[in-house]
């Protein structure tokens, strides 16, 4: 209760402190628990919990970018166009981390930062795609216009990269995890311990994604305002 | 359909009236291979073979598409805006770019079979690779497009936004078109194909539901 009077904490919803407390609990518990000894994995097979859990929060900035996306063209409304873009920029940023986590782990596993590998050519393309999506934006004066294009090319350029990477991996080998005959990591999670970490995990990216997203938003409509 | 037929049939008279455009795009596809030809000499590896003839298409893809939306003028789009409905338009220039991307690859195949050479060993399995892999450039890239246009003249836009959206079609008609050209059996490649026509379609689908909305400003 005498958290309320203090000014730094007013305002700060639960799930927000949910999120702090997983994030906690991700850093805290993924560095310190027990996991299966394996050879040339050894400890990276902790990148599970950060790698694999921000991609998941990546997915869902994307869809959530869709969504609003819909939403705008259905309604014309701007508010709807500021979610989608802001989604897709705290995508990206998941994106970005997601490449150098993964880089990392490659490095130490495979032996390069990184390999010529479906899965892998599939996230580039992604992050490339949506690169473009910010130049398109940035190319456009019109507030109305920029909305309703940019809009059409996510939905557009989001399927077509849904495609991608959902089908061309298991076309060819891969070299990645749970792809081409690679097992997943939940195979070597024999006593589900590693779970118990991965679902936090993956609450936690998400809920802070969606925070940073709408710390953005709100940033985007005071801005928005001012202008008018 | 009587309407899509009346738009493509006027599509093929305005290519008419300004020809300069169009043998301009052939000129181009001559003088990309030539310069590959000068560049290359020879081309013994297929895999090379088969990569460098598909991103000539690439490049002639998205020069000859580019102008399709970019050269209409917005008095000219309006006034199609009181005529007809945007999903017969759009399905229009993507039949449209289909044609002309089909001519561009029988231009681009018979010169560069002439410069550096055919190792292809199933000529007709690589025609069907040929008009699914245009017909796939087409549909992207008429909408593609379509969206830079409406960003001011932006040439750079256009491979900025396409290139990234093709790479899947890209790699699955390389993958069919090799399959092609080392002479496998068709039962191989079938799954390409289904693929690639599963593809096709969906950006079809795309095209047809998200074109009304890029049309109205």
């Amino acid at each position: 209760m005498s958290l309320k009077n203090n000014s730094l904490f007013t305002g700060i919803q639960w799930w927000k402190w949910t999120c702090i407390v997983l994030l906690f609990y991700t850093f805290i518990q993924g560095l310190l628990i027990e996991v299966p000894r394996l050879p040339i994995l050894n400890e990276t097979i902790r990148n599970l919990f950060f790698h694999v859990t921000i991609w998941f929060a990546m997915i869902i900035m994307m869809i959530s970018s869709v969504v609003y996306g819909i939403k705008y063209l259905r309604s014309n409304n701007i508010d709807f166009d500021i979610k989608s873009s802001e989604s897709a920029y705290t995508g990206v940023f998941l994106g970005i981390l997601g490449l150098a986590t993964g880089s990392l782990w490659a490095k130490y596993t495979w032996g390069a930062w990184w390999v010529n590998d479906a899965k892998l050519n599939g996230a580039a393309a992604t992050m490339l795609v949506y690169l473009a999506y910010i130049v398109l934006r940035g190319s456009i004066d019109d507030e109305n216009k920029k909305a309703k294009i940019s809009a059409v090319y996510g939905i557009f350029a989001f399927t077509l990269m849904l495609v991608f990477i959902m089908i061309l991996p298991r076309l060819t080998d891969s070299l990645h995890p749970g792809n081409g005959g690679n097992p997943g990591f939940s195979k070597y999670d024999l006593d589900s311990k590693m779970r118990t970490v991965f679902y936090p995990a993956v609450f936690a990216w998400s809920l802070l994604a969606t925070w940073i997203a709408e710390i953005r938003v709100r940033i985007k409509r005071v801005s928005a305002s001012q202008n008018h | 359909m009587k309407e899509i037929t009346f738009l493509i049939g006027k599509e093929i008279q305005s290519e008419f009236r300004q020809k300069y455009a169009f043998n301009g795009l052939l000129l181009y596809v001559v003088s990309t291979v030539f310069v590959c030809y000068l560049s290359f000499r020879q081309i013994v590896d297929l895999p090379t073979w088969n990569a460098l003839f598909w991103i000539i298409q690439l490049f002639a893809g998205v020069n000859a598409i580019s102008k399709s939306f970019l050269q209409e003028g917005r008095g000219r789009m309006l006034y199609y805006y009181t005529l007809t409905n945007p999903r017969y338009f759009i399905i229009a220039k993507i039949l449209y770019n289909l044609l002309l991307m089909m001519i561009l690859s029988t231009f681009n195949l018979i010169f560069y079979s002439l410069f550096i050479g055919n190792p292809v060993q199933d000529l007709p399995l690589f025609l069907i690779a040929m008009l699914l892999g245009s017909a796939g450039f087409s549909a992207v890239l008429s909408m593609v497009s379509a969206i830079a246009s409406k960003s001011g003249n932006n040439f750079a836009l256009m491979s900025i936004l396409s290139f990234p959206i093709l790479i899947p079609l890209l790699m699955v008609t390389i993958r069919f078109s090799k399959n092609a050209m080392d002479g496998l059996p068709w039962l191989v490649s079938q799954h390409f194909i289904i693929l690639l026509v599963a593809l096709i379609s969906m950006v079809f689908g795309l095209s047809y539901l998200l074109f009304p909305y890029l049309w109205r400003d």
